[in-house]
């Protein structure tokens, strides 16, 4: 028999045969040279406090940074470093050639972190930071490429200027959700944050957490861990408290409209926590009588995870369950190019998974909850 | 079956003086991308192709072997002799092409490298293929050569 590849696939040699509805990257990471890359958007009052004060995160001594060493520098994939200098992912022309081009990518979407401002115990910087992020996003990124798609970076910690600057984007099809982080000063169920999703429902904007977030709160319930291989593996029980919290505070409730995506956070746990919340809700009904469902079906209807980094247990037949469970149309691939633990399309999603999941997993399920 | 397997060839992949103690070239041979690497002065070979997800170990970083005989103590030996993948991090050592975290079953394919000198190589060898061809160079008599089983 002769095989014919689509030419889709000819010029786009790391394009996955299985991605027939298209290639959507859920999790790119973009990064700015350094602050001044930001500074046309930041007002004299507010380049001036990042250049005497600079950024505050509420973790103490890590000046803003992550307070792990990771394991690659700038936890970046080691040959992504543009040929022509700068940082990986700072420059649009190898974003394009090197992950764009090479896999075939038909939508990425843009998750700027640090320095981004967000969750800066400067309420004021942390909202002039977002605002400048965003149309650096436009400006950089969005406007000379129709590939890409932006977030909207807010200032979560201030839910009245982040709705604030989500109204500013309703309507921009540049953007295609808000961004939070997984670790917020409080959980995000908290009627503190419902201004940021109120806007996000009445704009038609997801809700993404994406794994991180310098909270000042230890990453596990016990404190801090030692190593890197514990923060990275937290970030899964980072998600689980943000659902337990969005879900019981009754958030879904009141916005029946409102989509979360969870990024870079895994999703096997997401049956078991449904589970359990399932369980304590039959008899707790009364402690919250606003919660009208069972947790597990609010969390399928509102709840969408991302692909990269996937769990992968020995036994396939496991990661088709877990998958079945959440919904073949809620899981989104997600490379988290550039970083090093980045998913190679071709080899992220197990051949023992069903051909037409990988197909909507790759793509289809993106276009439905963005609207692409 | 195996019974048509041919016998591997010699390849010359590089002039000895090309790669330096701790320096690797990224060859291509028999069709296949080859990483070389010299451990002060002794030559290995090992498929460029991360068994993971691909990415290129030649553009790895070169490392030690760190181990522990329990929690809070570490020795580090073997400078210079693992080789871990630009993405993941999957360690494996370059002596063998085993990994670090599973070396009976994940490894990246080990090709036999030595040097032998120009003059037992004339006529004898198939020069590289593909395109690395314009790397390809005249063996010298006098020279000495890394060559590579393929």
């Amino acid at each position: 028999m002769n095989v014919i590849q689509a030419p889709s696939q000819l010029a786009h040699p790391g394009k996955p045969a299985a991605a027939t509805l298209g290639l959507v990257d859920v999790d790119i990471h973009p990064r700015a040279h350094g602050l001044a890359d930001y500074k046309p958007w930041l007002s004299e009052r507010w380049w001036n406090y990042a250049q005497e004060y600079g950024a505050r995160a509420r973790h103490g001594f890590t000046g803003g940074q992550p307070p792990f060493p990771k394991a690659q520098p700038l936890a970046c994939r080691r040959d992504a470093w543009p040929p022509g200098g700068g940082t990986p992912a700072s420059d649009l022309n190898f974003l394009r050639s090197h992950h764009l081009d090479a896999h075939g990518i038909d939508v990425g979407v843009l998750n700027p972190l640090q320095p981004s401002g967000q969750g800066d115990r400067n309420n004021g910087f942390s909202a002039a930071m977002a605002h400048a992020v965003n149309e650096w996003q436009l400006e950089t990124w969005l406007r000379p490429e129709p590939r890409l798609r932006g977030s909207v970076v807010v200032p979560y910690e201030d839910a009245a200027a982040s709705a604030a600057e989500i109204r500013k984007r309703a309507g921009d099809p540049n953007f295609c959700q808000v961004l939070m982080m997984s670790r917020t000063a409080e959980p995000a169920g908290n009627p503190r944050y419902w201004p940021i999703y109120e806007a996000a429902a009445e704009a038609g904007l997801p809700v993404a957490f994406h794994a991180f977030g310098y909270s000042g709160w230890a990453m596990t319930n016990t404190g801090w861990p030692s190593f890197y291989i514990e923060e990275v593996s937290e970030h899964a029980t980072s998600c689980q408290n943000q659902v337990t919290s969005l879900v019981v505070e009754g958030v879904f409730e009141r916005l029946p409209a409102l989509k979360v995506v969870l990024i870079e956070c895994g999703f096997a746990w997401l049956p078991s926590v449904a589970w359990r919340l399932d369980r304590h809700w039959r008899h707790l009904k009364a402690e919250v009588p606003h919660l009208r469902r069972a947790p597990s079906e609010v969390i399928r209807e509102h709840i969408w995870v991302s692909t990269q980094p996937m769990e992968e247990p020995e036994v396939g037949r496991h990661l088709k369950d877990v998958m079945g469970w959440i919904g073949w149309n809620r899981i989104l691939f997600a490379t988290d190019y550039p970083h090093w633990d980045f998913d190679d399309p071709r080899a992220a999603l197990p051949a023992t998974l069903p051909e037409e999941h990988r197909r909507d997993i790759y793509g289809g399920n993106a276009r439905g909850v963005y609207g692409f | 079956m195996s019974q048509t397997t041919a016998a591997p060839r010699r390849h010359v992949v590089a002039a000895v003086g090309e790669i330096p103690p701790g320096g690797r070239k990224l060859v291509e041979v028999a069709g296949r991308r080859v990483v070389v690497f010299n451990l002060d002065g002794e030559f290995f070979a090992l498929g460029d192709r991360c068994p993971h997800q691909g990415g290129s170990l030649a553009a790895g970083c070169v490392t030690g072997h760190v181990s522990s005989p329990g929690p809070g103590e570490y020795s580090y030996s073997r400078r210079g002799e693992m080789v871990r993948c630009p993405w993941h991090y999957w360690e494996f050592d370059i002596r063998t092409g085993r990994s670090r975290f599973d070396p009976n079953r994940v490894r990246t394919r080990r090709y036999e490298a030595r040097v032998e000198a120009g003059a037992a190589l004339r006529d004898a060898v198939a020069l590289p293929e593909g395109p690395y061809r314009a790397e390809t160079f005249a063996v010298r008599v006098e020279d000495d050569y890394v060559v590579v089983d393929a």
